[in-house]
């Protein structure tokens, strides 16, 4: 059963803890609702295997169904260009984080700051602690949005701890929705 | 006499002189250096904890903080708990960002105080066996420039361990005026708290210079020498058949109590003595045939429920705080040895040896306290002989079929999945052991910190931590590595020989391996990346867990890292400095390149010599399992040097980053010493402190911040030639910046010149200039123009 918890005990947050997002239409409601949405994948999501697929394949095919620009962290860019998709950007997971953070920043495109960023794939608890200094920092300009497979309290959105079949179907829903390309 | 002496205070009631009669007088005189060093103090002897703080400004609008908060909450006072999120300021009207800095602070205070602490502790012992006037040697003739961060920060030449006194006193007062900034009320501003972060990283740095100081002079360590011997490092090191002492910690005297003792009664080859942690890598400095070392911090746990142990000596800084708990699961007695880590046990300093023997041997007492090292010596190895045949048969770790009987039993909650830092699959493991496959347990261990939180988390009550130990024991035994000793400070010849071609950059860095054992894969990582630079001829340093786990991984001949590179401090040199208070040779060796190669003014001249550091010396410390709050304080000394520090994602929860932003061009220019001119340099460091997500990033990172402004054409070339290199193997692309450090078309690397041109052509390039004499400190232009 889904639980708005931490997936690591002790990261206790609070008093503000992130949406729970009960269903798949809530992510594509955020990302159609978003005039600049970005999407953050670290190097997690070419090691975890969703059925015959990794979760790098989901997050291209996301990413190509909301034509949604894609920041690669750690050293995974190479994989996306392995499948034919080329990021925006690639950076460390600081420095996204840190000009995410900044409402002065013009983006990957050079087009202005980013209202609504999604994430996948990084250390539960390095991702725990970027979306911990967007949720202070940055709140005035943007929202974020964790779709990893456990529930990221510093969030503002995120989906809650689940089983990897339903992560599956939920990431799946997503891309469907949006009009999978 | 040339000592510094702390300011004089002469208070006269009344005097009678030939002329007049005086009433009332009050004399004060600032700090007297009073001298045979002849060179002139600089401007900042003895900085006080404001004294640096424009320099400190000066980094800090380059790599500015950002915050991760760890907490939402500040609950320091009964005001609070306080709500900090957001813009939400605290009932002190402190915000999230001031608090961050404020915890980033109370860590390194920490840091630097332990440090401290350890030095005071050890001076006070060796002035109390030694002498005042026993003279400080860490290197003989090798080392003129004895304590290069000790000059640099005080201005004071120490020559015999009573010259140190003063300096640990300055140390003592500057922590306990940065903790006291920590109180509420006091200081308001991040930027503020962070300056104080750096001023005890450099307050640290001193700590930890005097206590490796004082135990090389003393002890007779290794003196600066790059042939330290090899020694024996591993789970299998321990001759089991014997009595097996184990010293966990990192403040050596009561384990030097007990080789000596060994030696004195000739017993050497009756009882194994092992260690875990720094005190095991100081103890094979004083004696590498008796002394092993079984491994870094993380192993303590799995090591002490082995059994293998037959008498546990612990002394202070990362010993588990269950020490002695899980120590009488396995019936081993337990000495506590310094007042920092008491474990509740009675002081029986006082006791007669032969007494506290007999209370351990006849189990009336599960450990002693005892504050005196010699006394620890004697009863450590007359205890363990006693009780060593009948106490081999305990241990805490499960027969293979206990471990798949409760495997059958487990419910697959995941408590202990969610309790384990690195996320590790245990129920999965665990699945598997109960079909009768043990492999995926072992395979835990690889990545296994030690912590044991999957053992409390698990409402079985399984020991899950000694599971893992269990199914893995058979190979751990078999393991026997070596490991080079430390070997203390950078000789000064050496410096000389590489101080040129590190700051014309022909020599493309110095990697500092350093600090804990809280790896995201293990320690595998680290070994892979000194192996990586020690082959790139970079220059490898290393000190404690991390020096250890460069040596536990073996080629496919055998040999470990220290027996295929030599230790010298040199290109293509894998170089063990020694434990955790010996960090600072490698901040010295930065420090004399800038003063014996340089010949910069040393003696209290911290600003220009960090600024040296920062623009010239391409040297960067890699924490890749930092931990503690020592590994924070270590760090912020390497920061205010200008050494930028790359920690592994565990490092995230230091909760702030100093980073440097490349895509804002006005960030980079610094000031030509010759013409006053700024001028762009580029992103060079790009970073102070950063939390790299993978090894491979670190990788590509670390040869990236080894650039610096005042490269040479041709050292700006070879650097970029393994920073791009490095990139196209681990990202599989070229970087996306390589515009930023080319400054002209001679900084392209030869081999890759169409490569690169083709990119910069693409991006509108435009050659810049060189300086050859960066500076961020505008007292330092030699001609301002007219």
């Amino acid at each position: 059963m889904a639980r708005a918890e931490p997936w690591q005990t002790a990261e206790i947050p609070g008093p503000m803890k992130a949406h729970v997002i009960t269903k798949p239409a809530v992510v594509v409601a955020m990302i159609k609702k978003a005039e600049r949405p970005i999407f953050v994948v670290g190097h997690k999501a070419v090691e975890i295997e969703l059925g015959e697929k990794k979760a790098i394949d989901f997050a291209i095919g996301l990413a190509k169904a909301a034509e949604i620009p894609v920041v690669a962290t750690a050293h995974i860019v190479g994989e996306f260009i392995k499948r034919g998709f080329h990021p925006a950007a690639w950076m460390p997971a600081m420095d996204i984080g840190n000009r995410l953070k900044d409402s002065e920043w013009n983006g990957v495109d050079g087009e202005g700051q980013y209202d609504l960023a999604l994430f996948m794939g990084m250390q539960y608890y390095m991702e725990w602690l970027i979306l911990s200094g967007l949720k202070h920092f940055a709140y005035k300009h943007l929202t974020t949005i964790s779709v990893d497979r456990f529930y990221q309290p510093h969030a503002t959105w995120s989906f809650p701890n689940m089983k990897i079949e339903d992560w599956n179907k939920n990431l799946e829903d997503v891309i469907r929705m949006l009009g999978e390309k | 006499m040339w000592l510094s002496r702390k300011g004089v205070n002469v208070k006269i009631k009344e005097l009678k002189t030939d002329v007049a009669i005086m009433k009332d007088v009050e004399v004060s005189v600032g700090r007297v250096f009073e001298e045979t060093w002849a060179e002139p103090v600089g401007p900042t002897p003895f900085p006080s904890i404001t004294d640096l703080r424009a320099w400190d400004f000066k980094l800090l609008q380059r790599y500015k903080p950002f915050y991760l908060p760890f907490c939402d909450v500040c609950c320091l006072c009964t005001m609070g708990k306080c709500d900090l999120t957001r813009d939400k300021r605290g009932a002190c009207g402190l915000n999230m960002a001031a608090q961050q800095s404020r915890i980033v602070l109370l860590a390194c205070s920490i840091g630097a105080a332990t440090h401290t602490g350890h030095a005071r502790h050890l001076l006070e012992h060796l002035i109390e066996k030694f002498g005042r006037s026993y003279p400080i040697d860490v290197g003989g003739i090798s080392v003129d420039v004895e304590a290069p961060v000790t000059r640099l920060v005080t201005g004071i030449r120490p020559k015999t361990l009573g010259d140190l006194e003063e300096v640990l006193d300055y140390c003592e007062t500057e922590v306990t005026h940065l903790l006291s900034a920590c109180h509420t009320g006091q200081e308001g501003s991040n930027l503020d708290f962070e300056s104080k972060v750096l001023h005890a990283g450099m307050i640290d740095q001193v700590g930890m210079e005097v206590a490796d100081m004082v135990q090389i002079s003393a002890y007779g360590f290794p003196k600066a020498d790059p042939e330290a011997p090899l020694t024996d490092i591993g789970w299998g090191v321990a001759d089991v058949s014997k009595p097996v002492i184990l010293v966990i910690g990192h403040n050596v005297p009561s384990s030097i109590g007990i080789i000596d003792y060994l030696t004195d009664k000739g017993l050497y080859n009756k009882v194994e003595v092992v260690g875990i942690c720094c005190t095991a890598i100081d103890l094979t400095r004083y004696s590498s045939s008796l002394a092993k070392i079984v491994g870094p911090i993380s192993w303590q746990l799995r090591y002490i429920r082995s059994g293998i142990p037959d008498l546990i000596v612990v002394d202070e800084q990362c010993i588990r705080a269950d020490a002695l708990i899980e120590a009488q699961k396995i019936k081993a007695p337990v000495i506590a040895s310094s007042s920092k880590n008491c474990l509740g046990l009675d002081d029986r300093t006082k006791s007669p040896a032969k007494e506290i023997i007999s209370d351990l041997v006849e189990k009336k007492v599960p450990g002693v306290l005892i504050l005196d090292p010699e006394k620890v010596g004697e009863v450590a190895v007359e205890t363990v002989m006693a009780v060593a045949p009948e106490r081999k048969k305990f241990k805490s770790i499960p027969e293979i079929e206990e471990v798949i009987k409760a495997a059958k039993e487990c419910t697959q909650c995941n408590e202990c999945r969610r309790a384990c830092p690195n996320d590790l699959p245990i129920p999965d493991a665990m699945k598997a052991a109960a079909k009768g496959d043990l492999n995926p347990l072992a395979k835990i261990l690889e990545d296994c910190i030690g912590c044991a939180r999957c053992d409390s988390a698990c409402p079985n009550d399984f020991p899950l931590h000694s599971f893992v130990v269990a199914v893995s024991q058979k190979n751990l035994i078999k393991e026997k590595f070596k490991i080079r000793v430390g070997r203390g400070a950078i000789q000064d010849i050496e410096i000389r020989k590489v101080g040129g071609p590190i700051v014309l950059g022909e020599i493309p860095g110095i990697v500092a391996l350093v600090g804990c054992a809280n790896y995201p894969h293990g320690g595998k990582e680290v070994a892979e990346m000194a192996e990586e630079f020690a082959k790139r001829r970079y220059i490898v340093t290393a000190t404690g867990c991390a020096a250890m786990s460069i040596a536990m991984q073996k080629d496919e001949d055998g040999k470990t890292l220290y027996e295929k590179y030599p230790g010298d401090f040199d290109a293509g040199g894998i170089v063990n400095v020694g434990s955790c208070v010996s960090n600072p040779h490698i901040a010295g060796a930065a420090i004399k390149i800038a003063s014996i190669f340089a010949k910069l003014p040393l003696r209290a001249n911290y600003e220009e010599i960090a600024d040296y550091v920062y623009t010239r010396v391409g040297a960067v410390g890699v924490a890749w399992g930092a931990m503690s709050q020592k590994a924070a304080s270590i760090a912020s000394g390497f920061w205010r040097l200008g050494v930028p520090v790359i920690v592994g994602p565990h490092g995230s929860k230091y909760r702030r980053m100093l980073m440097g932003r490349k895509d804002r061009e006005g960030d980079w220019y610094d000031y030509d010493a010759r013409t006053g001119d700024r001028v762009y340099v580029g992103p060079a460091p790009e970073h102070l402190f950063y939390a790299a997500e993978t090894k491979e990033e670190a990788m590509v990172m670390i040869a990236k911040l080894c650039i610096r402004p005042a490269d040479t054409t041709k050292g700006r070339a070879i650097k970029l030639t393994h920073y791009i290199d490095l990139h196209k193997r681990l990202y599989g692309v070229l970087p996306d910046d390589i515009r930023l450090f080319v400054r002209t078309k001679a900084d392209i690397p030869i081999t890759m010149k169409d490569e690169i041109l083709k990119v910069l052509e693409k991006e509108k390039w435009k050659e810049g200039r060189i300086i050859n004499i960066p500076t961020l400190l505008p007292r330092l232009i030699r001609k301002v123009k007219e």
